[in-house]
């Protein structure tokens, strides 16, 4: 027998492996903290220790006199607009009047190094007036209390009102379900480098961030210049998960560059991380169910209530995610939601990974299980009989359009292995309480739970998130370019398995992640595979086409007979073969392409309207052991079926799965940020605990591919559905292994045995 | 900053004699995280990491000496592991394996947190401090040494210098509560102690101090039938009375009070098993 070895391409559908994976696995990749420039100052910044207080004035002149001090500036040296934001620009860039939330930046500080600049932060002296916080969301939303900012403290209400409110059933179930504030906790804190131009009239800044144009446009707009002089490069992003949408040091140290004509870098250390981003909003929902005996919903009661903190970052758009998924991957024809977005001194929350659906998801699965009981049929047969289809309207009217595999990822989960039952002889390291070795085998019961979701991909309401590629072909080399920031998602290995695929090329070189393109938009929302994805594959389909004419013309052949087959380029109806790196010698052919996906609409004032563009649809099954005396968990497997439409590579959706549902098990059990009158109480990895080795579990994963007719190569986004289901599937295991109601992640020690 | 790097310990005692103001130096496990988080500046650093003598364990048939720089990676298992089981269990619950490279008793004793992993295990196997000055050696119990919530009898002028931890005849074990399977700080600790006819409890972060239960001791010790059904659910009540523990970030007292219950009551059941 004769082996032939071929080479395995890294094209589409192929485990391609990571472009930075060596690196990073060797600490050889250079994360934007480790940014360096000649001549460089360290910047630092002074943050209030009250969550709401009046700022009495502010004296510079002690630290000033800090050896080794080149600029401390505050509010009245920001040259253009004082306040930024994604959805509403209502967040001061510097504290002026008044502050708002424990860890509001006041004034920064470049110095010769980060010790000085510590010891000139401690040197500036403010008089506050101390205020009483507003902590309490429903106070804030109840109008009896006075507005802690000009914009008021209703950051958004929004209803929803569908079918026949008056519709019930012989089963009524309702619960109020609480979620806590989580934090996207990336490994990379925050950190920029400026530089500014010669002449004082640009800078340009390597920052790790989630969306280089936006920050670039608000950026503009504090730093009073045009954009074009404000040029942003990516540096290298240790996490996002939503933490790095909205801007945090860029304007500081942009402006601190400025002034003192020098490269300024600034990099939060861990503590001042968990105050320099927002969070996932700590949530209050509450859910009344009515359905027929069999368990068929014949109508949803919801009311939402989001705690946007002190400052409104994408609380609005939270808000919608969260109202518009009450329903979850079920059908619903009647429902009555509300659902309000409000201000409060508590730190400011915005986009996480999941994005107001795991709000809504943790509460309409705690419900599905209500109504299994109430029917006395099983978790799974309940989901399986009001899962939805293609076609089905959802509570908004829309039509969803998008491929909806429910009942298959619920059967398919349903179907993977169960783990081996806990033996007898079980590693004490094994057991709930881990090393603490706090139970012996006797004390432990198992427990199953389950839960499924729907989650939006892509941005709502009208807005047109589109995302912009280029692609040069010279030689058989493909030089692609994109703005698209890559924060761990894998975009730098999926572009050019793009175009390898498209041009059947093997080279491909990915030029610098900047402005220097036009916009990708956010890496968030599940979006970039599908939109920059998009983008990508348009880019290289015209490049693709132009070689096509090139060769056709030259053979005078019609181009519409040429393929791709591999690496050559095949007439269909002949025999012409040439390698893509002979038919492209000598020529160049560049193209740019925009992606856009399909328009969409706001909601009318009924929730009523095609707000979304896309959806896509998980299942989960956890399975727990609990220590019921203690309160103590050990997640020890999740199964999970995932609608991914189309598998562009498998490791990387692997790895999207597997981080999920860290993710989603940490805010089942452990991820909290305590926030006592307003104030942060455990900024810190001693204290805010991510799960271990110890407390991830065995992942088993069964991929869907449908491909979505909608989803440019049929893929869709698969970076957010891993987290949402899983939390409530763990909280329903728990609640099934110990007989108790539990309604609000994270689950306590105390909540499972007191 | 200074930072002296003595290589002896007559070295050692004459520095911190000279600056009595210093910081004490081992692992860095504990100080390094105030320095990070700038809640100590400190302007004299005496680490004592390179200091031989610090880094000994002599084993002998009815106690242990461990020096005070020996890592909690060392205590963890081998002969120094088996030869204290209790503490080889709170070893284990110490942080990471890097934190264990690192830390030492020495460290755990010097800030005295009531958090403070292997305290509970000191404090029931009645070990002694040993605190060294350029004048000599004392030997203080632990209960007179931990005094309150990182507070405790060093004078500044001495350093730890080792821990001898007597030997017991019985079981010994250690358990520990956090919200997470490993690498956390304790919501609530215990340590029994089976010695003879004698048993000993003594509990982490439920109070000030580590709580010795005295009262719980010597209830048992009064018992005739120390084997009879409720014995064990009895010590876990009584265990949970002497505890005073507070609410705080990481939990409620209500809580610790009923883990310390749970802890003490599968604790006792574990050693009469044996």
């Amino acid at each position: 027998m004769v082996l032939t070895k071929t080479r395995q391409r890294d094209v589409l559908g192929h485990s391609a492996l990571r472009p930075d994976g060596t690196a990073k696995v060797k600490g050889d990749f250079a994360f934007s903290s480790d940014l360096w420039a000649e001549n460089m100052l360290w910047g630092a910044t002074l943050r209030s220790p009250h969550p709401h207080a009046r700022i009495v004035s502010i004296d510079l002149s002690k630290a000033w006199k800090v050896t080794g001090v080149e600029a401390i500036i505050t509010a009245s040296d920001v040259p253009g607009q004082l306040t930024y934001g994604l959805i509403s620009e209502d967040q001061p860039v510097f504290a002026f009047d008044v502050v708002r939330y424990m860890g509001e930046p006041i004034a920064a500080v470049a110095a010769d190094h980060p010790e000085t600049c510590r010891r000139a932060l401690a040197a500036i002296e403010i008089t506050y007036e101390i205020l009483p916080p507003l902590t309490d969301p429903e106070m804030s939303i109840g109008e009896q209390h006075i507005p802690i900012h000009p914009d008021g403290n209703l950051i958004r209400e929004q209803r929803i009102v569908r079918g026949d409110i008056t519709a019930t059933g012989p089963i009524v179930v309702e619960g109020t379900y609480i979620i806590g504030m989580q934090d996207q906790a990336f490994l990379g804190t925050e950190s920029a480098l400026a530089t500014p131009d010669h002449d004082g009239g640009g800078v340009e800044v390597y920052v790790a961030t989630q969306w280089l144009h936006e920050d670039r446009k608000q950026m503009a707009k504090c730093l009073n210049m045009p954009e074009e002089k404000v040029r942003l490069t990516l540096g290298g992003v240790g996490g996002a998960f939503g933490a790095r949408e909205d801007i945090s040091l860029q304007v500081h140290t942009s402006l601190l560059a400025l002034r003192t004509g020098r490269p300024v870098k600034m990099q939060y250390g861990r503590e001042e991380s968990f105050f320099g981003h927002v969070h996932r909003h700590p949530a209050k929902v509450w859910m009344k169910h009515h359905a027929t005996a069999e368990g068929e919903i014949v109508k949803i009661e919801a009311r939402f209530l989001f705690d946007g903190g002190a400052y409104s970052s994408t609380s609005a758009a939270v808000l919608l995610n969260g109202i518009t998924h009450t329903q979850g991957p079920y059908r619903c024809p009647n429902a009555i939601v509300e659902g309000f977005a409000s201000r409060t001194n508590n730190p400011p929350c915005g986009a996480m990974r999941g994005f107001g659906v795991v709000q809504a998801c943790f509460a309409h699965e705690g419900q599905m299980d209500k109504i299994a009981e109430a029917a006395g049929i099983s978790p799974v047969a309940v989901r399986l009989l009001n899962a939805i289809r293609t076609g089905d309207t959802l509570i908004t009217g829309q039509i969803l359009e998008s491929v909806a595999p429910v009942e298959r990822c619920i059967r398919e989960t349903d179907a993977l292995p169960l783990p081996p039952p806990l033996p007898t002889d079980a590693h004490e390291l094994l057991l709930p309480g881990g090393s603490g070795l706090t139970a012996d085998r006797r004390h432990i019961v198992r427990g199953i739970g389950y839960g499924v979701s729907i989650k939006n991909i892509m941005y709502s309401e009208g807005f047109d998130d589109y995302s912009t590629a280029r692609c040069i072909l010279k030689d058989g080399v493909a030089t692609i370019k994109f703005a698209t920031s890559e924060v761990g998602q894998g975009f730098v290995t999926l572009a050019p398995q793009i175009a390898r695929s498209v041009l059947g090329v093997d080279e491909v070189v990915t030029e610098t992640i900047d402005t220097q393109i036009g916009s990708a938009g956010s890496t968030s929302a599940s979006r970039q595979t599908w939109m920059s994805g998009g983008a990508m594959d348009g880019a290289c389909r015209m490049v693709r086409e132009r070689l096509f004419e090139h060769v056709a013309a030259i053979h005078k052949l019609d181009p519409l007979q040429l393929a791709i087959e591999n690496t050559d380029v095949v007439d269909t109806r002949g025999h012409l073969r040439i390698p893509v790196s002979e038919a492209s010698s000598g020529v160049r052919f560049e193209e740019t392409f925009e992606y856009h996906h399909r328009p969409t609409e706001d909601l009318d004032e009924n929730g009523q309207g095609n707000c979304h563009v896309a959806f896509a649809f998980v299942a989960h099954r956890a399975v727990v052991d609990v220590d019921p005396e203690l309160g103590l968990v050990k997640v020890v497997q999740i199964a999970t079926a995932q609608d991914v439409g189309r598998v562009l590579n498998p490791l990387s959706v692997l790895g999207q799965i597997e981080g999920g549902i860290a993710q989603g098990l940490g805010l089942a059990v452990m991820e909290e940020i305590i926030v006592q009158d307003g104030k942060v109480r455990n900024p810190s990895f001693t204290d805010y605990l991510l799960p271990t080795a110890l407390d991830a579990p065995t992942v088993i994963a069964s991929m869907i591919e449908e491909p979505d007719p909608q989803a440019p190569m049929g893929a869709k986004g698969v970076g957010e559905p891993p987290c949402i289901s899983v939390t409530p599937a763990i909280v329903a295991a728990i609640r099934n292994a110990v007989g108790k109601s539990i309604d609000r992640c994270p689950v306590r020690p105390q909540d499972i045995c007191l | 900053m200074t930072v002296f790097i003595p290589r002896s310990l007559q070295e050692a005692t004459d520095l911190i004699a000279e600056h009595p103001d210093a910081h004490l130096l081992t692992g860095g496990t504990d100080l390094m995280v105030e320095v990070n988080f700038n809640h100590r500046r400190p302007e004299k650093v005496i680490s004592l990491g390179k200091i031989e003598e610090l880094h000994q364990v002599t084993i002998n048939d009815d106690h242990v000496i461990i020096g005070a720089a020996v890592p909690y990676a060392q205590m963890e298992k081998g002969e120094l592991g088996e030869s204290l089981p209790a503490l080889a269990e709170a070893a284990r619950t110490v942080g990471s394996p890097q934190i264990r490279a690192a830390g030492s008793l020495g460290g755990n004793l010097g800030t005295c947190s009531p958090a403070g992993d292997s305290l509970p295990v000191l404090s029931a196997t009645n070990s002694l401090v040993h605190l060294t000055s350029a004048g000599g050696t004392r030997m203080v119990p632990f209960s007179e040494f931990m005094i309150g919530p990182k507070r405790n009898s060093r004078q500044p002028h001495e350093i730890i210098t080792a821990v001898t931890v007597p030997r017991t005849c019985g079981w010994q074990g250690y358990a520990k509560v956090g919200t997470r399977n490993a690498m956390v700080i304790s919501v609530a600790s215990a340590c029994v102690v089976f010695h003879d006819d004698e048993l000993r409890i003594a509990l982490g972060s439920v109070g000030p101090t580590i709580i010795r239960c005295t009262d719980t001791e010597n209830w048992y010790q009064s018992l005739a039938s120390k084997k009879s059904t409720g014995v064990s659910l009895e010590i876990g009540s009584r265990a949970s009375q002497e505890s005073r523990p507070i609410d705080d970030h990481r939990s409620t007292a209500d809580y610790r009070r009923h883990a310390i219950k749970v802890l003490a009551q599968r604790l006792f059941e574990r050693g009469m098993s044996k």
